[in-house]
């Protein structure tokens, strides 16, 4: 089944024409960082495994576009995306993916790891729903030192069967805290699909029993996402607690390396590339008189310059050295 | 009749053989299903075996752990996969607080027979959160059998006991031995539970090694022994119960202990072999203090080298013992 179809509305009237080519950008960006990380791996150059955001570009920049720097967001291990969306270098987080010193971790956490503390990114996760209750404490901490800003969790659908995810909505909501549960369903969990995985047709409808909002959006389109985080943010920010959206996507790439696509059709991967994220926003800029064709193009060349620069910039780091294996394991000048 | 399989090949044989001869045997776990495992270990059990006895769990690990232990309660024979055995410590509380004492609490008046199956170790470049080694905290737990095969032989063996056990078994396996190969018989013979395996006789040096650990000590021995230094090995195979006196005669014929092994290396099972021998009849044989070489205190890192140099190699278990057999430690 398709996501909700486009309902064909403009950008929401918060984001300017200069921010909503930015969120353009950086969704090419997204996809050509995935496409580097991927031929990468498959030429043998880094090693561990990876997991794609192919096709979620929408939700990762659609729900990140509206936060501050201040703000937080806690990921998952398809955070790729997430990352780009939150503001991180593309180059730094090449430089991870090569397990360099120059990467954001230093070499030591790799593409399920990816953090960047300075734009508020507490970090990307290889614990399914391991980020959720984490962005629970993080809101927790806003809201004692009085701060307005908020902290947004990204999650698959598979996640939300964790019990981390409701024990975590369950605090948000009887503590009324600033928190964004965003779920990215991808109608999967690795080969499992939500109809044979959850008990409810949607994940926006665990929200009630938590006594919290359950919105429920079309993923692939930026314009219906960062609609709905920006209504969640401003909630969150006026102390009136938690929201759950659901964004309903899709990741035309494997789960990771060793998928063989047993558990899908050719046909659904197919008709869901025919709404791919990046052309229905393209789209809808060009229909809205918001960039030319030209200008469009501009986008995509410098976004593919950047990457290639990325790339060296990446293969050529430094490797750590053994001499430092345990450093950074405890914070120093603490008690040993 | 014996052939050649895969540590992989012949877990998945012995799933298929437990399941064909007793139908209250079914397995759970992640996309173990039409996936086929994240190691492709189930492959295609689905297809023989139906959904019913081939079932894939939502992500769920403590519920599924507990569902587990529910079931072996009430008559069932689970097995239950977890793709990681990192993600154990999601299910903690029902291994531990569970199944590991249910049969002590209630007086003796229940069994918990349940087999969890946990690929560990680190080598794949996966990081921090499923590359651990966390044998030696399980191996903790009174109530608990904890198992660790590093041929494909054993794997099918210790596999099949764990199956007829009526405890709960925990089977540890590392993952870079799925796709070794090795003879595996086609019957379906047990390998028990608690009994050490000498890889390698030898009179100057004992080492005990575990799961990838055992194939680094054979390679390493085979140096040792064109420098003219006889070393013997020993495959643990068994972490709780441990099969103390294969080790004390070795110890004793040897005079001298390695233990080799990739979880950290303070507080393992080291530790826990060294303070049996010094409590042994083996202790007045030792000629050397005893020598750990486990992993580093450091969660594995994602860089190739330090990866590497998180846990020992080959190289480092030469070293190594080397100077332990020409009394330089
Ligand atoms: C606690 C835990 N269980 C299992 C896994 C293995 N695993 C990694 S990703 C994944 C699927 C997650 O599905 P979902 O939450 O829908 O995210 P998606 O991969 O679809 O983005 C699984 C089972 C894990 N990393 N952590
Ligand atoms: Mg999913």
């Amino acid at each position: 089944m398709m996501a909700k179809k486009s309902n064909q509305r403009p950008f929401h009237k918060e984001f300017s024409a200069e921010q909503q080519l930015e969120a353009f950008r950086r969704m090419c960006v997204i996809r050509r960082f995935e496409e580097t990380a991927e031929d990468s791996y498959m030429r043998g150059l880094t090693h561990g495994t990876m997991h794609l955001s192919i096709g979620q570009e929408a939700s990762a920049v659609g729900a990140t576009m509206g936060l501050r720097k201040t703000d937080y967001i806690t990921s998952t291990h398809r955070g790729h995306g997430h990352c780009i969306g939150k503001g991180a270098d593309p180059k730094l987080m090449l430089a991870e993916f090569f397990g360099k010193e120059e990467g954001y971790c230093r070499g030591r956490g790799g593409s399920m790891h990816i953090a960047d503390i300075e734009s508020g990114n507490l970090g990307a996760n290889g614990i399914v729903a391991g980020g959720i209750p984490i962005a629970v404490g993080a809101a927790l901490a806003i809201k004692k030192q009085k701060r307005d800003d908020v902290a947004l969790c990204f999650f698959g659908d598979g996640a939300t069967n964790e019990g981390a995810f409701h024990e975590s909505l369950n605090m948000a909501a009887i503590w009324r805290l600033p928190v964004i549960f965003v779920c990215e369903n991808n109608k999967y969990g690795m080969s499992v699909s939500t109809e044979r995985s959850m008990a409810v047709a949607n994940v926006a409808d665990r929200a009630s029993a938590y006594n919290m909002p359950g919105v429920m959006v079309d993923g692939n389109r930026i314009e219906d996402v960062s609609e709905a985080v920006s209504e969640a943010t401003a909630r969150a920010r006026r102390g009136d607690g938690p929201t759950l959206i659901e964004c309903k996507t899709y990741r035309t790439r494997g789960h990771s390396r060793s998928d063989r696509n047993r558990y899908r059709t050719k046909e659904e991967i197919e008709d869901w590339k025919l709404r791919d994220p990046i052309t229905l926003f393209e789209a809808e800029l060009l229909a809205h008189g918001i960039a030319t064709q030209a200008e469009i193009a501009g986008i995509h060349a410098s976004v593919a310059t950047e990457m290639v620069a990325g790339l060296e910039f990446a293969q050529n780091g430094t490797d750590p050295s053994p001499e430092f294996l345990t450093r950074d394991v405890y914070t120093p000048g603490a008690a040993p | 009749m014996s052939r050649e399989l895969s540590f992989a090949q012949a877990i998945q044989e012995a799933l298929a053989t437990a399941m064909e001869a007793d139908e209250r045997v079914f397995i759970m776990g992640e996309d173990i299903g039409v996936y086929g495992g994240a190691f492709q270990v189930t492959g295609d059990l689905v297809h023989r075996f139906g959904e019913d006895r081939v079932m894939d769990t939502p992500i769920s690990e403590l519920g599924a752990a507990g569902v587990a232990v529910g079931a072996a309660l009430a008559g069932s024979r689970p097995i239950l996969e977890f793709q990681f055995s990192d993600f154990a410590t999601l299910a903690m509380e029902q291994i531990v607080n569970q199944a590991a004492k249910l049969r002590f609490m209630l007086g003796g008046k229940v069994s918990v027979p349940l087999v969890m199956r946990l690929p560990c170790g680190s080598g794949t470049g996966a990081a921090a959160q499923h590359s651990q080694s966390l044998e030696a905290w399980l191996a903790h737990v009174p109530g608990l059998k904890v198992v660790q095969p590093s041929t494909p032989h054993d794997a099918k063996g210790l596999l099949l006991a764990a199956i007829d056990d009526p405890d709960p078994v925990m089977i540890f396996e590392h993952k870079l031995l799925y796709k070794i190969k090795g003879d595996v018989p086609e019957e379906a013979y047990r390998v028990p539970i608690g009994k050490a395996a000498i890889r390698r006789e030898g009179r100057d040096v004992t080492i005990v090694a575990t799961a990838i650990m055992v194939h680094r000590a054979l390679e390493a021995a085979e140096v040792l022994a064109g420098e003219g230094i006889e070393v013997e090995v020993i495959d643990l195979r068994s972490l709780r119960p441990l099969d103390k006196e294969t080790i004390i005669a070795s110890v004793m014929k040897t005079s001298r202990l390695a233990c080799v092994y990739e979880g950290v290396k303070t507080l393992g099972i080291g530790a826990e072999i060294s303070a049996m021998i010094a409590e042994s009849e083996a202790f007045d044989f030792l000629d050397a203090p005893i020598l750990r070489l486990g992993g580093a205190e450091v969660p594995i890192p994602y860089n190739p080298v330090l990866e590497k140099a998180a846990v020992p190699q080959m190289e480092n278990i030469v070293e190594q013992v080397r100077n332990l057999a020409r009394g330089k430690i």
